[in-house]
């Protein structure tokens, strides 16, 4: 490799780096068995991958599987348009806030998909026959001129390549004044809530023209609005309790036994504000971007601008654990204010067995925490430095003290490079994170790999 | 990454460490210098705040999580300036500065809000809150930037706070009287919340600061929302909007702030005064008889 190839590299790089808009990711997310993975975009697409599976003759190897582990282009199509709502002469932007799939129960794969309005189900269907031998149709299917049909034959199903087909099942519009920021699917299977800034619906998965609205913040009068809702997720087993965050840093546990309507929680999880360390942005910073239940039901992980915190379902008062994601930017919180940084929303995930969170960061960065030892690791996912099935090195971000090799200093963190969007395989050790318009997939193994999403 | 803007650098404590020793010999002025600098980047954060409550780009919705939080950013920095003071300095070199400036047509409707604003407050010992007045077309005088006075039109917006019990900013009454204003008959009358605010200025006590409020809050808000239209009665209002598509003009999109097209965010003063500066203030009936009128349609609208 020489110079020639190294400018060659360099310049193409920078030609596939030129992201349009509608590329980026806003969402990725596993289904229940991880052999798909969805991501949806800021043009309003969906693409879902499969996991490639591999027959080992074999005698299997300790640990592991008989899949390869790649992840392969399963199925793309188009879930929301660009809309306008003609009452508030405002566009509805068509980027897919959300996807969550559905517990399996067909052959069929059932995925929602929200935008900041409206929340679609799309069954998800391979076809691998096809009928033949029509009476009134050719092989094209133009209409045979009957004065030839002199004979009739009963149409077979013959195999044909693969096709997989998404259809939308049901459109469930209409339901939401403010922008959806999170959809949940009931353990009940037959319930899912949506939340938007500042009231969360409650759907049935097979009645699209009512919603049953669950929890309402907003005032009587828009002046004394102080808080919004930012996340909200139903617990994992029990089909009666939800919980939701605000701007304000609180998560509230909602109990749909107690009342119809959940404006009064059945638990508030606060945590007291340090007198010490008050300034104009700890409102802000203490805003939470995301809440995700534990597998086991038992606990709460949540993200804010600095830190993410394990919460325990028993413990109201405080986090059990608290997480220092990147804590060398409370001193420039007042640029990342000014360039709007601040306000980015940072997703969090538990691993299958809860014992590690992860979490992303600025420049390409992301984060995981041992949850037994209390440590951190520092992750980049980015092209340059990543080449298929390398072994990703930790990175560090210089904060002082005896400065190693590789170290990043802060003022060389590249803030447009926010890994926001991630996702947590529900049984293994795989990751997938999306890096603005590339999405990355990691494995916790020896042939660690990584792919590009153009 | 970091744009090119503050030289005033914000650090969280406010603490920063006096320079040289020669501080050690006067302690009060280091203190003074330590307060000023803090107050400097206070004022800098809010206007910084209020600029990004304005430039919201209304083709699209405002996220509403961060305009909540900008919000509460900026009442939180209001409420602190006003306990120690700094916002009734901040209004009355304000006030001096305009009322040496020229009359003209660009002069805020708010000044006769002020006028019936500080009337009802005579008997009050609280500060009444100062209405973020959105303005399309008209220029809403607002106290921010001592900086900006230089401009014949203020620019800047102050989120009224919104408890009734919090301290809020109160507006010295030598602002309202303003002996322009009343000679003022070219003064085109746009905004509603103007109106609104006359309206609540004539009504007694709390009612008077929480209907204000509400107007206030509404346009900050405001986008949000649509309320039930109400008829458009006011040529004056029609000439301003002439080029918006009249199927969509309607009092309350005029009081929610909210137009078709180019559409404004509740805190529009700057970009209004920019690309609205010379637009037709001048053209307008008497601007009393608007008022009137408005006031008795906002009555009806705060009635239901």
């Amino acid at each position: 490799m020489g110079e020639d190839a190294e400018n060659s590299k360099l310049n193409h790089s920078f030609l596939r780096d030129y992201v349009t808009e509608a590329d980026v990711i806003s969402t990725v997310e596993f289904n229940h068995t991880g052999d798909l993975l969805a991501t949806g975009d800021k043009g309003g697409r969906v693409v879902i991958f499969q996991r490639e599976t591999e027959s080992k003759g074999e005698v299997e190897e300790v640990g592991e599987t008989g899949e390869s582990g790649e992840y392969n282009v399963y199925s793309t199509f188009q879930s929301h348009e660009p809309d306008f709502d003609y009452l508030k002469s405002l566009e509805i932007e068509e980027k897919i806030n959300k996807i969550r799939w559905l517990p399996r129960q067909n052959a069929a794969h059932f995925l929602l998909s929200t935008n900041d309005k409206t929340i679609k189900l799309w069954k998800v269907s391979e076809r691998d026959k096809r009928p033949e031998g029509y009476n009134l149709k050719d092989e094209e299917g133009r209409m045979k001129d009957m004065s030839t049909v002199t004979s009739l034959q009963v149409p077979v199903l013959k195999p044909t390549d693969l096709m997989v087909e998404v259809r939308p099942r049901r459109v469930f519009s209409n339901g939401h004044t403010y922008h959806v920021n999170s959809i949940s699917v009931n353990s009940d299977g037959e319930t899912y809530l949506s939340a938007d800034d500042l009231r969360i619906n409650m759907w049935h998965l097979g009645i699209t023209d009512r919603s049953f609205n669950i929890v309402d913040i907003k005032p009587a009068n828009m002046e004394e609005l102080t808080e919004v809702i930012t996340a909200a997720e139903f617990h994992p087993h029990h089909c009666h309790l939800l919980v939701y965050s605000s701007s304000k840093g609180t998560l509230r546990l909602c109990d749909m036994r107690a009342s119809a309507l959940c404006d009064h929680h059945a638990k508030l999880f606060e945590e007291p504000e340090d007198p010490g360390s008050r300034s104009f942005f700890s409102e802000i910073v203490s805003s939470v971007s995301d809440v995700k239940f534990s597998h086991s039901g038992r606990y709460l992980l949540t993200r804010d601008y600095l830190t993410a915190k394990v919460w325990d379902l028993h413990m109201e008062k405080g986090p059990v654990e608290t997480y220092q994601v990147h804590e060398y930017l409370r001193s420039k919180l007042c640029s990342l204010y000014e360039n709007d940084c601040i306000f980015d929303k940072f997703e969090c995930v538990w691993n299958s067995s809860d014992s590690v969170i992860m979490t992303g960061a600025y420049n390409s960065f992301f984060r995981m925490f041992d949850r037994e030892t209390g440590r951190g690791v520092t992750l980049e996912a980015w092209r340059e430095t990543s080449k298929p099935r390398a072994v990703l090195r930790t990175r560090r971000v210089y904060t002082g003290g005896k400065r190693r090799r590789g170290d990043v200093g802060v003022d060389s963190l590249d803030f447009t490079k926010k890994i926001l969007h991630m996702a947590w395989h529900p049984e293994e050790n795989i990751i997938a994170i999306a890096a603005t318009n590339n999405l990355y997939i990691f494995q916790d193994r020896v042939n660690t790999e990584t792919q590009g999403q153009d | 990454m970091f744009p090119k803007g503050t030289k005033r650098k914000f650090s969280d404590s406010g603490d920063e460490p006096p320079a040289g020793s020669d501080d050690v010999n006067q302690p009060s002025s280091a203190a003074v210098r330590m307060l000023s600098s803090y107050s400097l980047q206070r004022q800098s954060l809010l206007d910084m705040s209020l600029i990004k409550l304005q430039l919201c780009h209304m083709l699209v919705e405002p996220n509403l999580c961060r305009s909540v939080l900008i919000a509460n950013t900026v009442r939180q920095i209001q409420e602190e300036m006003t306990q120690d003071g700094t916002w009734q300095i901040m209004t009355q070199a304000l006030s001096a500065a305009n009322a040496a400036a020229q009359c003209s047509a660009d002069r805020l409707v708010a000044t006769e809000v002020l006028c019936r604003q500080t009337e009802a407050a005579q008997g009050e010992p609280a500060p009444k809150p100062f209405p973020a007045v959105g303005s399309e077309g008209c220029s809403a005088e607002e106290v921010v930037v001592v900086e900006e006075e230089d401009e014949g039109v203020e620019g800047g917006v102050i989120m009224s706070t919104v408890s009734p019990q919090a301290p809020t900013a109160y507006l010295p009454s030598t602002f309202g009287i303003d002996p322009c204003w009343e000679e003022e008959t070219g003064e085109e009358e746009d905004e509603d919340e103007d109106s609104e605010e006359c309206a609540s200025g004539s009504e007694e006590g709390d009612n008077d600061r929480l209907v204000e409020d509400s107007r206030t809050a509404e346009q900050v808000f405001g986008t949000f929302e649509i309320k039930n239209p109400a008829p458009s009665p006011d040529p004056a209002l029609e000439e301003l909007f002439s080029d918006v598509d009249a199927s969509y003009y309607d009092l309350d999109t005029v009081l929610t702030g909210m137009q078709s097209a180019p559409k404004m965010g509740p805190y529009d003063l700057l970009e209004s005064l920019s690309s609205h500066g010379p637009s037709p203030l001048s053209s307008s009936t008497s601007c009393r008889s608007d008022l009137n009128e408005l006031d008795h349609i906002m009555e009806i609208i705060v009635g239901s």
